[in-house]
């Protein structure tokens, strides 16, 4: 096996005085859709926050131990959290595009890291939105407010946002909870569809989705790793207890 | 039949309530209408008092006012809407933010005479600015600044955390995301917050009686040269001529005005933040 793209070895995490992740040790391997799955505050989320560092934005973290981006310290002191967020993009639980046309949203990135040629800028924004699988539905109204789309529409568009900046790795948390059956559906095809050229690691509530289209699973309870493995294998021989119970449903 | 009663009387004192305020207040706007419109011409509006050709005018007065605007909010919007933006979205001491904000909202609410004390003893004494629209002017970027302030912290509040998760999340630095994607957002209320402190402004009269005199002469078109003098703005030149001169008819005109005038701030207020808002 190639060596993961991204690493945890004894990884703590606190918010406050609130230990939320304890010693969790995992390997995330790279063309792969890893599914963090688990009860609510289990730490799926604080885990895949940590990822891109976005649990700075809070006060009063603390993070110990080691978490890896192909081999190097994600919290390293030196370590440019912008670049880091380039190469880790991240889809969140409710779309969020900007207040802006649906066109600046997904050049918003691209812009960000400096690329100001239109012709490029069109070429990036146009190739995004088709790996969003959403191309033909904005084509004709790229200069509109990204706000008058779907909520489903605004999930992908956020995905090709997302990928506008070429990332390797993409986060999405809970990225369909928010969606209806149709676009959860449009948004799973996608995302097994983005494995090829793309690390994905989603945090989700919905275990079927999990056995859906994740090829590995990582198991979170009260801020342990309680399990990880290959999904079909966990989905039909947990070897933990807690795992059964959780994914047969008598708890969670 | 009592609950019957009951109701009816309930809304018959509201009503009353309405009746009357809206009464009071048409009221006064008609009967300033009514006794200043007449006064309003070309010539009231375009010459300055003078005895010797016979005129009483009111350009110097608002001339002075332009002035005073826009010397205070060039110097307010950028302080006002910088110290915001650091209080919402850079402080992360909550304590200190709280006391700031504290002290911004009751400064903001303070009669405005004590601006007034302020201005004379740092702009005109300690800075020897004297009696000058220069030292008016800076007065009242102090006495607009909590209003700035409140409003566009108020404003960047609104503003959806997600739009700052997503911009931070697409690798974008702080104060790029800030620029890009929060004071856009938020701009609709933070010009409406400034055009509430022009308002102010036009609208003040003890602070700039102190600071920046109460001169009815013409000055010069030349901003330099209007700084360093003295001169009444609308307001003040109301007063001069209501107390000091008791023309009523002028002062009547002046408020006229001055009402028109804040008809046309408010009108602005909403019909930008409405346009900015949509676009």
């Amino acid at each position: 096996m190639d060596a993961p793209i991204l690493s945890a070895r004894n990884l703590d995490f606190y918010y406050g005085e609130t230990h939320a992740l304890k010693d969790i040790c995992l390997d995330i391997p790279e063309h792969n859709i890893t599914a963090l799955i688990g009860p609510s505050g289990c730490g799926k989320s604080t885990f895949l926050r940590t990822i891109n560092r976005m649990n700075d934005l809070i006060e009063g973290v603390k993070v110990i131990g080691s978490l890896t981006y192909r081999g190097e310290e994600i919290y390293a002191p030196d370590r440019d959290v912008t670049d880091l967020r380039k190469n880790i993009g991240m889809v969140f639980q409710k779309p969020n595009p900007f207040p802006m046309s649906i066109y600046d949203n997904v050049a918003y990135g691209p812009r960000t890291h400096g690329i100001r040629a239109k012709a490029k800028l069109d070429d990036i924004v146009e190739q995004s939105l088709r790996d969003a699988a959403i191309w033909d539905e904005v084509k004709d109204r790229l200069k509109k407010n990204a706000l008058g789309l779907s909520g489903g529409q605004q999930q992908r568009l956020c995905i090709a946002r997302a990928l506008a900046v070429r990332p390797d790795v993409l986060l999405m948390d809970e990225s369909t909870s928010a969606l209806d059956p149709i676009s959860t559906s449009k948004i799973e095809d996608l995302t097994m569809e983005l494995k090829k050229a793309y690390t994905i690691v989603i945090v989700t509530h919905n275990m079927q989705q999990a056995v859906r289209i994740s090829d590995k699973t990582a198991f979170f309870l009260l801020g342990e790793l309680i399990e990880f493995g290959d999904t079909e294998k966990m989905f039909s021989q947990p070897e933990d207890k807690r795992t059964e119970d959780y994914i047969t449903g008598r708890f969670g | 039949m009592r609950r019957k009663l009951y109701e009816m009387t309930g809304r018959i004192l509201l009503y009353g309530c309405t009746a009357i305020t809206a009464g009071l207040l048409l009221f006064l706007i008609g009967y300033i209408l009514l006794r200043g419109a007449g006064g309003i011409s070309w010539r009231f509006l375009s010459t300055a008092e003078s005895v010797i050709h016979g005129t009483v005018g009111i350009l110097p007065a608002i001339k002075n006012t332009v002035f005073v605007i826009l010397v205070s909010l060039m110097a307010a919007l950028p302080l006002g809407v910088g110290a915001a933006v650091y209080l919402t979205e850079y402080a992360r001491n909550r304590r200190f933010v709280a006391a700031i904000e504290f002290a911004s909202e009751t400064l903001a609410g303070i009669p405005s005479i004590i601006y007034a004390l302020v201005g004379v003893i740092l702009f005109c004494t300690a800075l020897k600015l004297q009696k000058t629209l220069l030292a008016g002017s800076l007065t009242l970027v102090i006495m607009i600044l909590p209003t700035i302030i409140r409003s566009t912290q108020e404003s960047l509040k609104t503003v959806p955390q997600s739009y700052r998760e997503g911009a931070l999340g697409l690798g974008s630095g702080k104060w790029h995301m800030i620029r890009t994607v929060v004071l856009p957002s938020s701009i609709d209320g933070i010009v409406t917050g400034c055009i509430l402190a022009v308002g102010r402004v036009v609208g003040e009269s003890a602070v700039l009686m102190y600071t920046a005199g109460m001169s009815m002469a013409m000055q010069s078109f030349s901003p330099n040269r209007l700084a360093g003098a003295s001169g009444a703005t609308l307001t003040v030149a109301l007063y001069h001529y209501a107390k000091e001169n008791a023309d009523f008819s002028v002062a009547f005109s002046i408020a006229a005005i001055l009402l028109i005038l804040t008809v046309i701030i408010n009108s602005a207020a909403s019909f930008l933040g409405g346009k900015l808002k949509r676009s």
